[in-house]
């Protein structure tokens, strides 16, 4: 018994699921279902399937749950029940409207952040199952239009913003002329071979957020970094393709980021403040492609600044006064533990750092990762309705003294602004590198 | 009920024990190949030392933040677990089987014990059905399977309570008791009670990914 | 290729000094050799705004640009940059622009002897290939790669036909795009098209293409091979046949296919950067033979030495005897010859340079910041501040390695016998 669904809110339209939705008979569901099924997924789906014992540990996990007061539907077995466990019960005899809730779970009630595989005693890897769910949505073409367009950018620049191939550089040297107001001698070096390591951000860095390689650059030169940015694709690190199921264009994009690495000759790379970027290039996308481990070291921007600050090669000439509190990132922290390396430079750029709690690998999800921001407008309060959990966990951190969120992710940096601006916590959000530009030592300042 | 006490302490015990550890063989053997057949990646991850971290956290009372988060659940879980287990393992009157039939025999627990280990594996099935029932996430998650398999394993506990108290019919409970717990050793490889053969698997898993991969705590 | 004959085998050594050039400019970029040896060449801030290229101490014309970047010699040894001026941008050569000016020019490419130069480029929001600096006469809504032809006379772009705007996915997976060869677009449409390859005699063009969001298969010439794969890498013609090999994913294992039809016998966990020899007799891949193990495969038959971190930079000898390659365990590379690994292992290791006949196989390798080179598993005795990749002297004997040491640029003719044993 699959138990009443959920009502839909009024109003949620989407045409990537409902143009989608219009195109499916349950001959097509059936075969795509049963495909995925029998020829992508093997031990983990059956025996995940077969161990779990209905006990609802992983509940409380989940902060759609904590949000909804508890609601059955949000937790993560509960979403399991109403998606991939039907499908298998039913053989793949499921209808179309079935699917189109089975796609509103899986893209945007659900973060894939892993917190509740940290919940159940048996470790089912619950995220894994919302991927495949998603992948047999992606089979059937019923995905969420703005994370299907994105992923179709992907695919035709592999990037995430439809950056076209002239814009990159050129907004590199853009910045790079900026920057030189304020360093004469600044360069971001393209394509410079055999460079120590690859600078990599994602497409709305340039499309949206310059400033940010602005102060990359800034941050790369004064530390005397010997480091270089791709002219070529290749130089996105973003993926949202990973988080659509379509995994081939998800390896497609991995391919092109570390080959460009290998052509450059780099021992690392380092990557900006992402987090679904790192899964994608640490976890994901190199599995799919054969690695076990990325072919290179990829340094997160938080572990880059970590060592910067650690080897004195940035300098802190006063620390930042606003007490700060920590967010700690899904991707990074329980994907990638750099949880006591945020820690290390939040302390040494701030005077006052204010825990929020839970924390470490235990913080509750932005609720923006794992695509589900990306799936754009019509899901905007699907993500701030289900993170009010977030909202009370930043409002105790405020009451605290916080005034500035620091929150190393773009994902969660846009989720968390939705929230804070919804349920008017009041905490301005901020980047590690937004600080350290502000409070680094800097070359003395060249006058106009 | 003779003959209906020798069948079941017979033939069909035998067969319960052949199910049992025949089929926990087969389904850990299948699964380690339907691994190596289409997921052979796996391998690459596991790890001794992350595999029994988590292990040894998951199973340690309140070492984890989710068993401390649920303070009744870990308490009962735990006990029952242990219970469950330990009762049919270390009984007197089990071993005295074991010891005519085979001339085997080892440690048992007293009686009295016995008998309380065994009223707590009733209590914590009647908290597992009380559970089911009432809290929302869990019922809504509930399938018939769910009732099956715990009356499944209360029953053996149920009809040896019964039986070792000599209430009711003491020989048709005695028949029950065995035929109970033949099923349940049958049922443990077949049906969701395997989560005692694959959760070691699962959490070792997850706590090598976690551990080697990831850098990050699991529990 | 290039013809060397006429380079000078002859001097042992010829330096210039690079210290001066620092004191000349407000800042110096990172220098480029020519390949014959006998420049050096730098990106070079005059003022504020200002640049220019020094070439062996001197500057690189009277032209001073806005913005230069991209400083390459091209494999005739031409000094080549992307450089802009008022606003515009366009290809300089020896420090000449050519005479169109583009809105931007990016992803330059030389052909193997570099007769001719190739480059993206975007005027008025519209985007073309240029070559020797003509653009197309067609252009484009987008254009997203690109490829010049072995011989240098043909251009392509994977381009976009249909205008789809931001948001209308359906439309957009009824396909917007296609190939275009020296501008002229296929006919057919597709939903992508990507990495492109012009057949060496340059009348043909095959990439790969994805029919909807899940069938893929290579094109060639605007008609989609019959056999349809979950997904395809680059496709690669025989230089000598003409037929078009692609690496293809079936059942979540890569094969090879040949015009639609599986060539080798063997799957693998990744199958890419096919090759064949020159005379297109052998074809060898980078493959993963297991999971996370990596190596070549020469005719479907893969090294039994395997890598754990990468394999990269294969390449067949002249005579398509041997292969070496470059491959990468934890944080070191070695350089692999036929499936045997050399004994060093270092940082960094660059493309590996055959012998004309094949027998001696160089490569230029980085320890720690410091660069030297290895022949036949033999350590140059010298370490320098920079280096560029060796090259053999057209018989073999000789080795000219060009590096900078103790602020010279060094222009060296080393017998080979006095690194290798």
């Amino acid at each position: 018994m699959a138990g009443p669904l959920k009502k839909e809110k009024a109003g949620v339209v989407d045409e990537g699921i409902d143009v989608g939705i219009s195109r499916l008979s349950e001959a097509k569901i059936q075969s795509v279902i049963n495909g995925v099924i029998e020829s992508e997924t093997g031990a983990r789906l059956k025996t995940y399937v077969e161990t779990c014992i209905h006990c609802g540990l992983c509940s409380e996990a989940c902060h759609y749950y904590l949000s909804h007061d508890k609601d059955p539907h949000y937790s993560p077995v509960g979403k399991v029940k109403q998606t991939i466990w039907e499908m298998l019960r039913k053989k793949g005899r499921v209808s179309p409207e079935f699917i189109r809730r089975a796609a509103i779970i899986a893209h945007t009630e659900c973060n894939l952040c892993k917190r509740c595989t940290q919940y159940c005693p048996f470790g089912i890897d619950i995220t894994y199952l919302m991927s495949v769910v998603r992948r047999i949505i992606h089979k059937l073409g019923v995905t969420p239009l703005y994370i299907q367009d994105t992923a179709h950018s992907h695919s035709v620049t592999m990037n995430q913003m439809w950056v076209k191939g002239d814009e990159w550089p050129d907004t590199l040297q853009w910045q790079e002329e900026e920057a030189r107001v304020e360093i004469p001698d600044l360069r971001i070096p393209m394509e410079k071979e055999g460079a120590d390591i690859m600078y990599s951000v994602i497409a709305p860095e340039p499309k949206f957020q310059a400033q940010l390689i602005y102060q990359a650059a800034i941050i790369m030169q004064v530390a005397g970094v010997n480091w270089t940015m791709p002219a070529s694709v290749g130089w996105d690190n973003s993926d949202m393709a990973m988080f659509t199921g379509d995994n081939e264009i998800m390896g497609r994009l991995k391919r092109s980021h570390f080959e460009t690495a290998a052509r450059l000759k780099v021992k690392k790379i380092v990557m900006g403040e992402c987090g679904h970027a790192f899964r994608s290039v640490y976890d994901m996308g190199n599995r799919w492609l054969g690695w076990s481990m990325p072919p290179f070291t990829i340094v997160h921007a938080i572990e880059f600044y970590h060592d910067l600050i650690k080897e004195g090669r940035i300098k802190i000439a006063k620390k930042y006064r606003p007490p700060i509190t920590l967010h700690d990132p899904c991707n990074v922290v329980r994907g990638g533990g750099l949880h006591e390396k945020a820690r290390y430079v939040a302390h040494a750029l701030c005077e006052n750092v204010i825990e929020m709690h839970p924390n470490r690998e235990h913080n509750y999800c932005c609720c923006a990762g794992g695509g589900v921001i990306n799936t754009g407008p019509p899901f905007k309060m699907t993500r701030i309705e289900g993170n009010r959990v977030k909202a009370e966990q930043l409002f105790v951190a405020k009451t605290k003294g916080a005034e500035v969120l620091v929150a190393p992710c773009h994902n969660c940096h846009s989720g968390l602004h939705d929230i804070v601006h919804h349920y008017e916590i009041g905490l301005d959000i901020k980047f590690f590198g937004d600080i350290i530009y502000e409070v680094m030592e800097k070359p003395a300042q060249a006058g106009p | 009920m003779h003959t209906f006490y020798n069948v079941v302490s017979g033939p069909l015990a035998w067969i319960a024990f052949i199910l049992f550890f025949g089929g926990s063989i087969y389904r850990i053997v299948r699964m380690l190949m339907l691994v190596a057949e289409k997921e052979k990646f796996i391998f690459t991850y596991m790890s001794w030392r992350y595999s029994l971290r988590s292990i040894l956290h998951w199973i340690i009372p309140f070492a984890t933040v989710s068993w401390r988060r649920q303070p009744v659940l870990t308490v009962i879980t735990f006990a029952f677990h242990a219970c469950l287990i330990a009762t049919p393992l270390f009984l007197l009157s089990h071993v005295l089987l074991w010891d005519e039939a085979f001339a085997i025999s080892w440690w048992t627990l007293p009686d009295a014990v016995a008998d309380v280990m065994a009223i707590i594996v009733i209590l914590g099935a009647i908290y597992f059905l009380a559970r089911r029932l009432t809290q929302p996430d869990v019922k809504f998650i509930t399938s018939a399977s769910d009732f099956v398999i715990l009356a499944i394993v209360a029953a053996p506990f149920v009809t040896g309570f019964l039986a070792y108290h000599q209430w009711l019919s003491y020989p048709l409970v005695m028949c029950l008791h065995v035929l109970a717990g033949d099923i349940m050793l049958a049922a443990i490889p077949f049906t969701r009670l395997s989560h005692m053969l694959f959760s070691p698997f699962t959490r070792a898993y997850m706590g090598s990914e976690f551990g080697k991969v990831r850098h990050a705590r699991d529990w | 290729m290039v013809d060397s004959r006429s380079w000078d085998w002859d001097t042992s050594e010829k330096k210039i000094p690079l210290d001066s050039w620092k004191a000349e400019y407000q800042w110096v970029e990172e220098p480029y050799v020519s390949p014959d040896g006998e420049k050096i060449a730098a990106v070079v801030n005059v003022d504020e705004g200002e640049f220019t290229v020094c070439v062996n101490g001197r500057a690189w014309g009277e032209t001073v640009f806005d913005k230069i970047w991209h400083l390459r010699f091209s494999p005739d040894g031409r000094l080549t940059a992307l450089v802009s001026e008022m606003g515009e941008w366009t290809m300089a050569v020896n420090g000449k622009a050519w005479e169109n000016k583009f809105g931007y020019i990016w992803e330059p490419r030389f052909n193997a002897n570099g007769t001719s130069i190739a480059a993206a480029v975007q005027q008025d929001m519209q985007y073309a290939m240029v070559l020797n600096g003509q653009p197309w006469k067609q252009t484009y809504a987008n254009m997203t790669f690109f490829a010049l032809s072995p011989d240098g006379r043909h251009t392509a772009g994977a381009v976009q036909v249909e205008s789809v705007d931001s948001g209308e996915i359906h439309k957009f997976q009824e396909g917007s795009f296609t190939a275009a060869l020296d501008g002229k677009p296929w006919d057919a449409r597709f939903v992508n098209v990507w990495n492109l390859a012009i057949s060496p005699e340059g009348g043909h063009l095959a990439a790969e293409v994805r029919l909807n969001l899940y069938d893929y298969t290579i094109a060639v010439d605007g008609v989609p091979w019959d056999a349809h794969y979950a997904t395809v890498w680059e496709p690669v013609f025989n230089p000598i046949s003409g037929t078009v090999v692609a690496p293809v994913r079936e059942k979540g294992m890569w094969g090879l296919a040949e015009n639609g039809n599986i060539l080798w016998d063997r799957r693998f966990f990744q199958l890419w950067h096919q090759m064949f020899s020159p005379d297109g007799s052998r074809l060898a891949a980078i493959v993963a033979p297991s999971y996370g193990r990596w190596t070549v495969a020469v005719d479907g038959v893969p090294w039994s030495a395997t890598f754990t971190k990468l394999v990269t930079d294969a390449v067949f000898s002249p005579d398509g005897q041997r292969i070496a390659a470059l491959a990468k365990d934890a944080e070191t590379f070695r350089v692999v010859v036929d499936g045997s690994p050399w004994s060093g292992t270092w940082d960094m290791a660059w493309k590996p340079v055959f012998s004309p006949d094949g027998k001696d196989v160089a490569a230029k390798v980085e320890k720690k910041g410091q660069y030297t080179y290895a022949v036949n598993d033999r350590v140059w005795s010298t370490s320098c501040d920079a280096a560029w990749d060796p090259i053999f002297s057209p018989e073999g004997t000789h080795l000219m390695l060009r590096t900078i040491e103790a602020g010279s640029y060094v222009r060296r003719i080393v017998p080979v016998s006095e690194i290798a044993a």
